[in-house]
């Protein structure tokens, strides 16, 4: 996408949401991107523009104005993760399939939201899929004091894990998780550094697969409102 | 935002949060909040506790580690965004080149997060 559209005007910039910046690299590394490929340790991104999963996405238009607010941004799809949705959870232990048939569940939208981009990039402003900013503020999450605590505890830990303080760390996420159960960047790292699969540790009182199943996979990445 | 004491510099209270204490307030983009007098100290510096008791900004104290956390504000617009102009924003490269998100002004940016995880 981002071949097609550059020479238009469009500018793609990823942004790696890793504490752990160096488990970023082996992606980095083999994608070779043209376009600025950054590293967020701190979370400070998804603080700044209400991010609660990823992939997400925002677009800024030329003059620096936010046209569209946060929201699941899948800019094509990617067949090494989406390969998952054509396994058969027959063909495996049990455990595995039950986690599988759920995440098969997880609802994307690649083509309309490249679609979307598309549109945005050959009409601009006339583009029905930019916003204006009161719409922009409306649309993005709401900030409460519980998740403005949330960032505040994810912040003091991160800042501990790099010091090299991790059961410190543990203790201010435990925090971001209680406060906003519904970010699940917060959650994520976390539980990856503990486990690479996200699976129930000590640390934690939950996993990727206890919480999604919770919700419903379905429910994991909201619908795209264009 | 990480501090070790409860005032805070004036640029770095900026770059982190787009938050700029001027003369009648303080102001993010087009976005501004009155402070009284007592917000800034007489080196300057801004008072954080109040500060953050006018923008609805946590501060979360680490006692063990003598440090706070101030959070993002929640008394603008409950939302997550205060305003939509884009905030100020470097970020380093995987090999720590810093880079400008401002640097791309004149383009549409699209701008994706993802994980490891």
């Amino acid at each position: 996408m981002r071949e097609e559209l550059h020479p238009h005007g469009l500018e793609v910039v990823t942004v790696a949401l890793d504490v752990d910046a160096e488990a970023a690299r082996p992606y980095i590394e083999r994608a070779a991107p043209a376009h600025p490929s950054l590293v967020d340790r701190a979370h400070v991104v998804d603080e700044l523009f209400g991010m609660v999963n990823v992939p997400n996405g925002v677009w800024i238009d030329e003059a620096g104005t936010i046209v569209r607010a946060a929201e699941p941004a899948h800019p094509g799809r990617n067949p090494e993760t989406e390969s998952f949705r054509t396994l058969d959870p027959s063909t495996l232990p049990d455990e595995v399939a039950r986690v599988l048939v759920e995440a098969q569940k997880i609802r994307t939208e690649p083509e309309r939201y490249v679609e979307m981009v598309r549109d945005w990039v050959a009409r601009g402003q006339d583009s029905p899929y930019v916003h204006p900013p009161d719409e922009v503020v409306a649309r993005a999450v709401d900030r409460t004091d519980a998740g403005a605590r949330a960032a505040a505890h994810f912040e003091l830990g991160q800042h501990l894990e790099l010091a090299g303080d991790h059961e410190g760390a543990i203790g201010h996420w435990r925090q971001a998780h209680r406060l906003d159960p519904a970010n699940w960047t917060y959650k994520r790292n976390a539980w990856s550094l503990e486990d690479p699969r996200q699976g129930r540790t000590e640390a934690y009182d939950s996993s990727w697969f206890d919480d999604v199943l919770a919700i419903g996979a379905e429910h994991y990445y909201p619908p795209l409102v264009p | 935002m990480l501090l070790d004491e409860l005032v805070v510099d004036p640029e770095a209270l900026a770059a982190r949060t787009g938050w700029t204490v001027k003369d009648d307030g303080a102001c993010k983009a087009d976005v501004c909040v009155p402070l009284p007098r007592d917000a800034r100290t007489g080196d300057g510096r801004i008072d954080v506790r109040v500060l953050a008791d006018r923008l609805g900004m946590p501060v979360v104290a680490d006692e063990a580690h003598g440090i706070w956390a101030l959070g993002p504000e929640t008394a603008v617009t409950g939302k997550a965004l205060s305003t939509a102009v884009a905030p100020e924003l470097t970020l380093p490269t995987i090999d720590g080149d810093p880079f400008d998100l401002s640097s791309l002004r004149g383009q549409k940016v699209l701008l994706v997060a993802w994980a490891s995880w």
